[in-house]
């Protein structure tokens, strides 16, 4: 037992590539419960968002420790790129909806025309 | 304890605290602001992984371009100041049960996999410089693409955004 807790306060004084993987898995899985539960398509959005930054500390921290090459930093460029592209064309059709049904619960949403 | 490491969890404990607050607060706006630190925490891992044009890129594009639109859809969308800017949650009792199953199977792996070191980024290296070597040479095609994608969306916005409606 304090052996397991040796390890714990070891693995917790030297931040490495693990500590930054399971920040980036708890952020995705919040974002996969915001994803999941909100109604409200906008939030539904920034759920998104939490995701892709999961993905992008993922790639940052790999580059960085275990390869030692830009590459992993240039994929997240292009992850923000596409971030950037989704959610402008999200937030459009947000709006469009919000004009046709007066809402933007994605429960009450189940026409594509009105 | 060495700076590093506090410097880590300050923000590693801001980044997961408002992110929480994002995910479980019932007000929309308040959601939407502690997005704002939830993104300024991950530019502060990305400046202790070495990435410090990616933090500020972090910074311009989610802080001053995405955030700003998801404040606009909240404030577009909810209906009057106050009244509506609560959002139901659905379905509390499986998404808890899923998420917490992707999160420990996620961590678990993360915890036992004996990660491979092939090399690491020296410590002193600029990575604006080398970012742009690459998105030159071996990413040109991508990089590219990406304009283009971006030129498609924006324009495809605009057309979606501001379509009239049929009397």
């Amino acid at each position: 037992m304090s052996e397991f807790i040796n390890t714990i306060g070891n693995f917790l004084r030297h931040p490495g590539l693990t500590h930054f993987l399971i920040i980036s898995a708890l952020l995705f899985s919040m974002g996969i419960f915001a994803i999941l539960t909100r109604r409200n398509a906008v939030m539904v959005l920034m759920g998104i968002e939490l995701v892709l930054n999961a993905a992008n500390i993922n790639f940052i921290a790999f580059s960085r420790y275990t390869k030692g090459t830009f590459d992993g930093q240039v994929v997240a460029i292009f992850v923000i790129i596409l971030a950037a592209a989704e959610v402008a064309i999200a937030l459009a059709i947000v709006l469009n909806i919000y004009q046709n049904f007066n809402t933007v619960n994605v429960d009450d949403i189940n026409q594509l025309k009105d | 304890m060495e700076l590093f490491t506090i410097i880590f969890y300050v923000f590693a404990l801001m980044t997961l605290v408002s992110a929480s607050v994002v995910v479980f607060s019932k007000n929309i706006v308040r959601s939407a602001f502690s997005l704002l630190f939830t993104f300024f925490g991950v530019a502060g891992l990305y400046v202790l992984l070495m990435a410090d044009f990616l933090a500020i890129t972090q910074l311009m594009i989610y802080v001053g371009g995405i955030l700003v639109l998801v404040i606009f859809g909240v404030m577009l969308t909810s209906r009057q100041i106050n009244v509506d800017a609560k959002t139901g949650t659905i379905q509390t009792l499986p998404a808890v049960l899923i998420a917490a199953a992707i999160a420990g199977s996620l961590v678990g792996m993360f915890w036992s996999t004996d990660w491979m070191h092939s090399g690491s980024l020296p410590d002193t290296v600029s990575s604006g410089k080398n970012i742009g070597d690459l998105l030159l040479t071996s990413y040109v095609l991508p990089f590219e693409v990406a304009s283009v994608v971006l030129l498609v969306a924006l324009i495809g916005a605009a057309m979606i955004a501001r379509r009239e409606k049929k009397a």
